[in-house]
């Protein structure tokens, strides 16, 4: 006859779960840190002169970041003008067309690209824009984030697609529906949104880059409405604000992260609705 | 949508074309046909490779980023050779740079930050996925996920403001007394530094470790978890030999996935890293890594041989991630193809 | 040497399904006893309640007492974990650790109770391959083929040795054969006919040619109910209820 050593056996079960519901203690406070910390410094600092004003000069108080929120809004745009088609497209071709060894390459490729450290993909830009136009400039700055969205959309993209049954193809050929509109018109739709989903996610985790505009759209102290121009963007503006020696600069530093993270959480809570609504909404 | 059509077709009696209509119609409604399809197949075939050209572009940008990287980085290339990877000098005033302090930063504070890592990381996808009430699970997740969406710049605003004076004002003094012995925590305690880098690295990379985690835990089928219980297991036992076990590629691939997202972050760790490129054996001394010198210096590069050389190091940088991806895809794919299937044979 | 099941109205749910229902019976030591009925009549679910896997399942309850020998499987202070090393069980489709050598898989279950001594291992290791039948044909590759890398019939053979090697008292084996082949089948049918003779063993089965060759008694449940449990021959030749005539003469299910 077997003898266990239970009772030991049960107390390691125990220790166990003790483990590791302290381990998602430990990794849930930071969350709760930081989220806390930001609604708590970030709404202090928040002001209606911050919202609308540009930075003072340095050593004076009262200045904003309402420059860097416009900038970055324009930054994005340019971004999601750049990132959004070509991932899309990418995806369709993955999803209908891309099968085989070629599909399996651009889809490899896409994955390395989603790996690429941010910071290298402002080195590119820079390369690439900066150094062609000889200036820093709003549209590096769209550049390199909307590099950096591509790999994002096209991987959901083509998995959004995919779900979409092959049978809902099948029938719109059946009746006559070319290909390219049977993509755009029935599996497109279908699939939209899950793809909107996805676009928005890529938009949020871009938004909150500030690596890669160190050397493309770099800053700027004043209103920047010219994409060829070095422009103000707010998580970049963070970073500056945040090892400043002003206690004023700083103050702002927090209410920026604020804003920032109320910008990106709502653009989740956002997704999670449409998201919510059902994958295959539409068209039918 | 096809019932619909069948039930007005059937309706109509099908009758000749040639009873219908006369010989110039057909013609004409021949040659719309046509036309139709033939236009359709140029519009099939444009669209086509419109997507082509975006899937080829992709292939284009990464094309693109080794071709910038290399090119720029040609200067400094030259001026030192495979030596740039092993001299420890930075100095732009005089032109000479050596990368070795460079990669020893992002070396620690990467392997740092995955001693931290994955054991919390396996524990909360253990107790997600197998331990918590069902309930709890997707709240827990969703927040871990949460964790995964605030933004580097914002790690690092709250890493100087909150993290660093709690590790200079407690966690350094204790871990000074009583670790001393090991060599590891000598030295003035300014919170800034490989420590402070690695713990928030850690937390980083944490949301990236547990949800892959989860997804292949998950992955693994009941009936091998039944098949360790039958045999009179305690549930850890069953977590370990049923579960764990199974896993063990896949839970290898998200480790090495998030020591890939630890090589290349920048903001947070430039934030309180220190920023000095030195080597020292202390974890509380100041470091540089790879991304933060690029950071912090390439706006203002000095001349031409800094710039070249801050892009150097970038490539290096683009090569190590890309190596370090590429072996965590594979096997974590290796475990959503194989394994799994292996265990329901 | 094995014990008999006295099983006192048990009941078990899903949720809200009543599954099981009352039954009673007395499963006797040393001998097979079939537990035969349509699809979903619930006699998978009353031989997971004997060694306690139905509460795995999330939402489920069980209400009624299983007395395995001496002990009360639902008693205060029995634990889970100690019935079910005493009551071994084999699954429908073979499931072989697939991570393990043959080795391994068998001795895993003596590994979870603290067996370290190699050759104690090695030892029981053998014993339980030879009494499952399966040692001539993995002996020289104990440690170098992985339990998955068998043939499905071998596999199921394998699952049987790993769960003998803990040495129940009981075997439960839910329809063991239905996903292997004849020839793998009638290997398995011989070994429960050794088998019995040490343990007692529970086959549920909806091949009712096996239930009579291999087993002494036979309860053929219907929707969670026990109709009839007599010796094999009489259920098969004189059922005394008519819905088991109904059922073994092919009338449904």
């Amino acid at each position: 006859m077997i003898q266990s050593k239970y009772w030991w056996r049960s107390l390691q079960d125990k220790v166990i779960v003790g483990l590791a519901a302290g381990a998602t203690f430990v990794v849930l406070a930071p969350l709760a840190a930081i989220f806390g910390y930001l609604v708590y410094k970030g709404v202090g600092s928040l002001s209606w002169n911050f919202l609308t004003q540009i930075p003072k000069p340095t050593g004076e108080t009262g200045g904003g970041m309402a420059n860097a929120i416009v900038g970055s809004g324009l930054i994005l745009l340019i971004a999601s003008l750049i990132g959004v088609p070509m991932g899309i497209g990418t995806g369709i071709y993955l999803a209908e067309f891309g099968k085989k060894r070629f599909g399996n390459l651009v889809r490899f490729t896409a994955d390395v690209l989603n790996g690429v450290p941010s910071i290298v993909i402002g080195i590119v830009a820079y390369a690439l824009v900066v150094v062609t136009q000889k200036r820093f400039s709003a549209l590096a700055g769209g550049v390199a984030l909307g590099i950096m969205m591509v790999p994002i959309i096209s991987r959901s993209t083509e998995e959004m697609l995919l779900m979409v049954p092959q049978s809902l193809r099948e029938a719109a050929w059946g009746l006559g529906i070319p290909q390219w509109r049977t993509t755009l018109s029935i599996t497109l739709r279908t699939a939209s949104s899950g793809i909107i989903t996805a676009v928005m996610l890529s938009f949020a985790r871009v938004a909150g880059e500030s690596a890669p505009l160190m050397f493309t759209a770099f800053g700027n102290s004043y209103w920047n409405f010219n994409i060829n121009q070095a422009t103000a963007a707010l998580p970049l503006q963070i970073f500056y604000y945040a090892t400043s020696p002003f206690d004023d600069e700083r103050r702002q530093a927090w209410a920026g992260a604020f804003i920032l993270i109320l910008l990106i959480v709502v653009s989740m809570s956002l997704v999670r609705m449409v998201a919510s609504r059902g994958v295959f909404k539409g068209g039918n | 949508m096809l019932k619909q059509m069948n039930g007005p077709l059937l309706k109509t009696k099908f009758q000749p074309a040639s009873e219908v209509s006369s010989p110039e119609d057909q013609a004409a409604a021949v040659s719309r046909r046509k036309t139709a399809l033939t236009s359709s197949r140029f519009a099939d075939a444009a669209f086509r490779y419109l997507m082509l050209g975006c899937a080829l572009s992709v292939l284009a940008i990464v094309v693109l980023i080794v071709r910038e990287l290399v090119l720029s980085s040609a200067l400094s290339r030259n001026a030192f050779g495979l030596k740039f990877f092993f001299r420890q000098a930075w100095d732009p005033v005089n032109g000479d740079f050596g990368a070795l302090p460079f990669i020893y930063g992002t070396l620690v504070s990467a392997l740092l930050a995955l001693f931290l890592a994955v054991p919390l990381s396996v524990g909360v996808a253990t107790f997600t996925t197998e331990l918590c009430p069902r309930k709890l699970r997707s709240l827990l997740s969703y927040m871990v996920e949460l964790l995964a969406a605030i933004p580097s710049v914002i790690y690092g605003l709250w890493g100087i403001f909150v993290l660093v004076p709690i590790l200079r004002l407690y966690v350094e003094p204790f871990l000074a007394k009583y670790f001393g012995w090991t060599g590891l925590f000598g030295g003035p305690q300014f919170g800034l530094g490989m420590l402070g880098a690695g713990v928030i690295l850690a937390i980083m990379i944490i949301p990236v470790i547990t949800s892959i985690t989860r997804e292949v835990m998950s992955a693994v089928p009941t009936q091998q978890r039944e098949g360790v219980l039958a045999l009179g297991s305690t549930r850890w036992e069953m977590i370990r030999v049923g579960v764990l076990r199974n896993a063990r590629t896949g839970i290898l691939g998200a480790i090495i996935l998030g020591l890939g997202r630890a090589l290349g972050e920048t903001m947070a760790v430039t934030m309180l890293i220190g920023n000095r490129p030195e080597i020292a054996k202390s974890l509380f001394a100041p470091g540089y890594t790879l991304a933060s010198v690029i950071a912090n210096e390439f706006s203002e590069a000095a001349d031409d041989l800094h710039r070249s050389a801050l892009v150097e190091i970038g490539l290096a940088l683009f090569l190590i991630t890309l190596l370090v991806n590429i072996v965590a895809q594979l096997m974590v794919w290796s475990i959503t193809r194989g394994s799994a299937a292996r265990a329901t044979a | 040497m094995g014990v008999g099941i006295q099983v006192n109205q048990l009941n078990a749910w899903f949720g809200n399904t009543h599954a099981v229902r009352d039954i009673q019976m007395d499963i006797p030591a040393n001998h097979a006893t079939a537990i035969i009925g349509p699809s979903g009549c619930g006699k998978s679910t009353f031989v997971r309640c004997l060694n306690r896997m139905h509460e795995t399942i999330p939402n489920t309850r069980v209400q009624g007492t299983v007395k395995i020998g001496d002990t009360h499987v639902y008693g205060n202070g029995t634990s889970a974990v100690e019935i079910r090393r005493r009551v071994g069980m084999v699954f429908q489709k073979p499931n072989p650790f697939p991570t393990m050598s043959v080795y391994d898989n068998v001795a895993a279950g003596l590994k979870l109770n603290g067996y370290r001594n190699r050759r104690e291992l090695d030892e029981i290791v053998e014993r339980s391959l030879r009494q499952a039948a399966l040692w001539d044909e993995v002996k020289d590759s104990l440690k170098k083929k992985s339990g998955a890398s068998l043939s499905g019939g071998q596999q199921q053979r394998l699952c049987i040795a790993r769960a003998l090697a803990v040495e129940p008292e009981v075997m439960l084996m839910d329809e063991p054969a239905s996903a292997l082949d004849p020839i793998s089948t009638s290997k398995i049918e011989d070994l429960i006919f050794e088998l019995k003779q040490n343990y007692t063993i529970v086959i549920v089965t909806h091949n009712m040619q096996q239930a009579a060759r291999v087993a002494e008694f036979t309860a053929f449940f219907l929707t969670g109910n026990l109709i009839e449990f007599d010796k094999t021959e009489k259920i098969f030749t004189n059922p005394s209820d008519k819905r088991t005539e109904d059922y073994i003469t092919g009338r449904f299910g």
